[in-house]
């Protein structure tokens, strides 16, 4: 198959190859290079010239080294295996690469993404003379505890125009390699197609879907910040934009750890080595709080860092979404986080600007939005194939050279995405984490997932949500006041609007992603925090009203429990949060009482 | 299963590697243009022979059927279009590296500058280097203390950490830099120790300066120097770090040393990258900088951290001057998008005359969080730099309310943290070029500058913390 030669080199000018003596080759066609049979894609075709994108490093390339074509388009592998492994961003197993070529990443190497010799345990669920479609379930394999691995019937009909088939033959339940023929399928026009439990995707092309399903199920992090006030959908896209060291990564770390997907998808797309590592090294001894196992037994990794070759950046978010994609078809709840879509952007702009290509806005291409936007439709809460429902999430970090959000990429992302968190610079530098700013961030699903939260919280949660919003809005002008005159200048009545807004800011938009207790907050916690805080902004003001002085408020010991609580307060101790509130009613109407006679 | 074509173009280029080519058609700048060659691999390394019979070397930058482009490193003044000859050596660019390179002094391309023979080489390495496999590599998270109580609590240093030191011109970014290598150690254990440095663009004096401090603080032996001078060609540059890296590998995972980069000045670096850019022709992106700059960088940077199973490890400490003290612009922004934090200069500080002028709130180390603590500083550390800058950032606010309203006007507890903000810069990070403070005293000053406030303020320390810690006196 690599011996089809369809071209030779002509020019080299880094990742970017021109290609003279062009035969049969098409268009996004996976081809290799030279004697190392380095991996490149084909992204232009001109008369008989082409244009390649090389996956590795192009030292020694010369003109006149055969180009040899694979016949198919850049592919990823999909089936049992994924999950637990770390790729890097056209899908080479790296823990696999390490043991043939030792700590650096040689050129050239190559291995499989899934393990042809690992046998899994097979389930079949049809019997012979079944009709099956695109997207049927033929049977299942364990991959692990948590995840049953369907094995669907991949897209075979191409070309025969038939919608269903009949099941020939069907192994009976054992164990098999990826490669075994675990079903045989007759199509109408009398021939028949093998399946094994591996089947390929290009990685450019979405999987196809019955239906998309409208977005009412939050996607809950187990971050305050997000859950209460800028919630996600499950199938919704959000971008985190910031400057270095507002702490997108660790935000990012936050959701892979904590929220409530079935599996997660860990782009590190230009990102630093060690970040990876990082996730490497403590996934597999983190406990996911709903499942009780290790979180690497629901996540997948892909790292293309920074020094990696610049092409395969290109390609790691596509890589990444199709493997996400693929576990959406089973019935999954997907998430994927990409950290970072500048860098990937970037990649485009060397691409783009190697290939002499007329460029638009701070150099990028023309065709950046339409990328963006392709990429972010992907997400979706969907019906598959299969008849059940699953959904991909989409989570881009953006890092915007300077911080400054008026850049390119941050506003076309803004165009596609739903939810926007916006990290704030000052905050990060006060240690204020996770650094969301709630005066610039959004979240267009508020009125979607609000009957979830209403339903799961006595039915006020679109209410409290808003009262707090309110607040931190009135306590942005009073801070302007307060920059020109001093505080001492307002009344109590306002200077207790700071006060709450600094509590909340402390006690509750704040969360220390390396403490035990804070790092996760569950839903039950973060609705009566939020109460509790509510309570005390009532209380207090009503006391203000009748003459007690604010300071006499503001020292109450339970105040300095209620901040504390945030560490103090298991997660399921919420009768512990019952006993603090009726300690702040207690404390207040002792304090009230001792003004009521005057 | 190669044809035979394959075969005889493979050996061809075997064949001719090394033969000699004459007649230019084009320089340009750094760039000779050389037309008729035999197929050139890209990155190749490329020998260039000046009419007067001197040996220079460089690189394929481009190559197709009709012409190849080379970057001459030594640069380009005194070649003529008929009198050049090269010879394209069929590999790339490599570095004969050994261990007794250190107490050298080299230049940019790791050929002597002292005069004396370069020592028989242990292995040729690629310059350019392979990334790190992201599954090999050790996450950092052994404590350095460098004596310096800003770094130690604040911005705490961890060996195989990439922490650059982002200063102005005129800022003591030399003597912090000195400083550190003189004082700088892994608790509880010493490590066989080196230093590479490498100079890029600067001035005569600069590299005196080191020189010199090396040679009081008596590691000189310790040390491989890597000079690229303000007076050398601007292209040679761009080559600089890359050799000393290849030298810091090979020291690092092979030897099992503990190595220090420093490199100084990233700048002159980046301007050099922007000049072979521009005469290329490439398309530029901000400030005319090319679009593959971040790239570019992070090949430099992602060569540091610790590798599973070797002793060694990489800890960098590049030194940039941000352009007009401008944290945005596309150097320092790019570099802090790759590197494990930053040490930020301020100069209104080093106005007041505080040294280091180290501007806390927007200096970060990342990996601090996992070699900070119980066992490894001491348990009260995590809480105590995060109550610090809190509580100093909170100053900041003060500070720009009482220039508003005046002094008078303030609350007494704002005046509280005018105390504490003082302190802190003057007892806290103020501290003299020759003192060497202990995590010890650095995290006891912490607290005596908090012990300014009332405890409640304390929100980020635990009661217990506060009980053992806090000054009540």
């Amino acid at each position: 198959m690599q011996d089809r030669i369809v071209g030779q080199v002509k020019r080299v000018n880094g990742p970017v190859i021109t290609v003279k003596g062009i035969t049969d080759a098409m268009m996004m066609e996976m081809v290799r290079i030279g004697e190392q049979r380095l991996i490149g894609e084909l992204v232009k075709l001109a008369g008989d010239e082409a244009i390649l994108q090389v996956y590795e490093d192009a030292t020694g390339i010369a003109p006149g080294d055969n180009v040899y074509g694979s016949g198919m388009p850049l592919s990823v592998e999909l089936g049992p295996g994924l999950i637990g492994t770390i790729y890097d961003g056209i899908q080479r197993p790296l823990e696999t690469l390490q043991k043939l070529g030792g700590v650096f990443i040689n050129r050239g190497q190559n291995s499989p993404a899934l393990d042809r010799k690992r046998t899994w345990v097979f389930e079949p669920c049809v019997t012979e003379g079944d009709t099956v479609s695109v997207g049927s379930t033929l049977g299942t394999v364990a991959e692990n505890d948590n995840i049953i691995h369907k094995i669907m019937v991949p897209p075979v009909f191409t070309g025969h125009g038939d919608v269903e088939a009949k099941v020939v033959s069907i192994v009976p339940a054992g164990t098999y390699t990826v490669e075994d023929v675990v079903a045989v399928l007759a199509l109408s026009d009398g021939s028949t197609e093998k399946v094994g439990m591996m089947q390929r995707w290009p990685i450019r092309v979405p999987r196809p879907v019955a239906e998309r399903k409208p977005l009412v199920q939050p996607l809950i992090t187990g971050q305050r910040v997000i859950d209460m006030l800028f919630p996600l959908a499950k199938g919704g896209t959000v971008a985190i934009p910031g400057g270095f060291g507002t702490g997108k990564t660790m935000t990012q770390h936050s959701i892979a750890r904590w929220c409530d997907a079935d599996i997660i998808v860990y782009i590190g797309c230009g990102e630093r080595g060690n970040e990876m590592t990082d996730v490497l090294r403590e996934f597999p001894n983190l406990v996911d709080p709903r499942t009780g196992r290790s979180l690497m037994e629901r996540t997948i990794l892909i790292a293309n860092t920074s020094n990696m070759p610049v092409s395969a950046r290109e390609a790691s978010i596509y890589t990444g979404i199709t493997m996400a994609e693929y576990y959406r078809d089973q019935g999954f709840h997907v998430a994927i986080m990409a950290d970072s879509t500048s860098r990937w952007a970037e990649a485009l702009r060397e691409l783009s600007g190697r290939m002499e290509e007329m460029p638009a806005e701070e150099g990028f291409p023309a065709y950046l939005p339409t990328r963006i936007a392709e990429f972010y439709e992907r997400a979706g809460f969907m019906k598959t194939l299969g008849g059940s429902e699953g959904s991909v999430s989409v989570i881009g970090a953006v890092s915007p050279p300077g911080g400054d959000f008026s850049e390119p990429v941050t506003q076309h992302t803004k165009r596609f995405v739903r939810c926007f968190w916006g990290l704030d610079r000052a905050l990060a530098s006060a240690r204020h984490y996770p650094a969301i700013s709630w005066l610039d961030s959004y979240s267009e699903y508020v009125g979607e997932v609000a009957p979830w939260w209403n339903d799961h919280s006595g039915g006020k949660w679109v209410e409290e949500r808003q009262s707090i919003m309110e607040l931190l809005q009135k306590e942005v002008r009073l801070q302007q006041i307060v920059k020109l005159v001093g505080p001492d200048a307002l009344p109590d009545s306002q200077n207790f609007i700071l006060a709450v807004c600094n509590l909340f800011k402390t006690a509750f938009l704040q969360q220390n992603a390396f403490d035990e207790i804070d790092r996760y907050c569950s839903i039950g916690k973060q609705i009566r925090m939020l109460q509790i805080i509510l309570r005390y902004w009532d209380l207090g003001s009503a006391a203000i009203s009748k003459g007690v002085p604010m300071a006499k408020i503001t020292r109450l010991k339970v105040v300095q429990d209620i901040t504390k609580m945030r560490f103090t307060v298991p997660n399921d101790d919420l009768d512990a949060l019952d006993k603090l509130e009726l300690q702040l009613e207690r404390s207040m109407s002792q304090l009230g009482g001792l003004y009521d006679g005057q | 299963m190669m044809d035979n074509n394959t075969l005889l173009a493979q050996t061809d280029r075997r064949l001719l590697a090394g033969r000699e080519y004459r007649g230019a058609s084009r320089i340009d700048g750094p760039l000779v243009y050389m037309r008729n060659t035999h197929p050139v691999g890209y990155g190749e390394l490329v020998e260039v022979i000046a009419p007067d019979g001197g040996h220079r070397s460089g690189q394929v930058l481009d190559t197709s059927d009709e012409v190849v482009v080379v970057q001459v490193f030594e640069g380009t003044s005194g070649l003529t279009l008929p009198g050049t000859a090269m010879h394209f050596m069929g590999e790339p660019l490599t570095l004969g590296v050994s261990e007794q390179m250190l107490g050298r002094v080299m230049n940019g391309l790791g050929q002597s500058r002292d005069g004396a023979a370069m020592p028989h080489a242990d292995a040729e390495r690629d310059v350019n280097g392979s990334p790190v496999n992201p599954t090999a590599r050790e996450y950092p998270r052994d404590f350095i203390q460098t004596g310096v109580s800003v770094i130690d609590c604040m911005t705490t240093l961890i060996q195989g950490q990439k922490l650059p030191i982002f200063s102005g011109n005129g800022l003591p970014h030399n003597q912090l830099a000195a400083q550190i290598v003189r004082q700088a150690k892994v608790r509880g254990g010493a490590g066989d120790f080196a230093i590479v440095f490498a100079a890029m663009g600067v001035k005569y004096d600069v590299a005196r300066y080191f020189i010199d401090s090396f040679e009081q603080t008596g590691v000189l032996d310790n040390v491989a120097m890597f000079l690229s001078l303000a007076d050398d060609p601007s292209i040679e540059r761009t080559i600089t770090p890359r050799t000393a890296l290849t030298l810091a590998e090979h020291l690092a995972f092979d030897k099992g040393k503990q190595v220090l980069v420093i490199m100084t000045d990233m700048t002159n670096y980046c301007e050099s990258l922007r000049e072979i850019s521009t005469l290329r022709g490439e398309i530029p992106s901000r400030k005319g900088y090319p679009g593959y700059l971040y790239s570019n960088l992070a090949e430099l940077y992602e060569r540091s951290g610790k590798i599973m199973g070797r002793s060694g490890s990489i800890t960098q400490l590049p030194i940039l001057t941000m352009p007009n003290d401008d944290i945005g612009h596309p150097i320092p922004d790019l570099t802090g998008y790759i590197t494990e934090g930053q040490i930020v200069f301020e100069r209104d500080m080093h106005g007041r005359g505080i040294y280091p002028p180290i501007a806390c709130l927007p200096s970060l180390s990342r990996l601090m969080k996992d070699g900070i603590g119980e066992g490894m500083t001491r348990d009260d550390h995590p809480h105590l730099s995060n109550q610090l800058f809190a509580s100093y950032s909170h100053v900041k606010d003060v500070r720009n309310l009482a220039s508003v309203i005046g002094e008078e006007e303030l609350t007494s507890l704002d005046h509280q943290y005018l105390e504490f903000g003082d302190f802190f810069e003057k007892k806290f990070v103020n501290q003299a070029f020759e003192e060497d403070r202990s995590i010890e005293q650095t995290l006891d000053l912490g607290w005596a500058a908090l012990s300014h406030l009332p405890p409640e303020e304390l929100q980020r320390l635990t009661d217990e913390e506060i009980e053992a810690h806090y000054d009540k006196g």
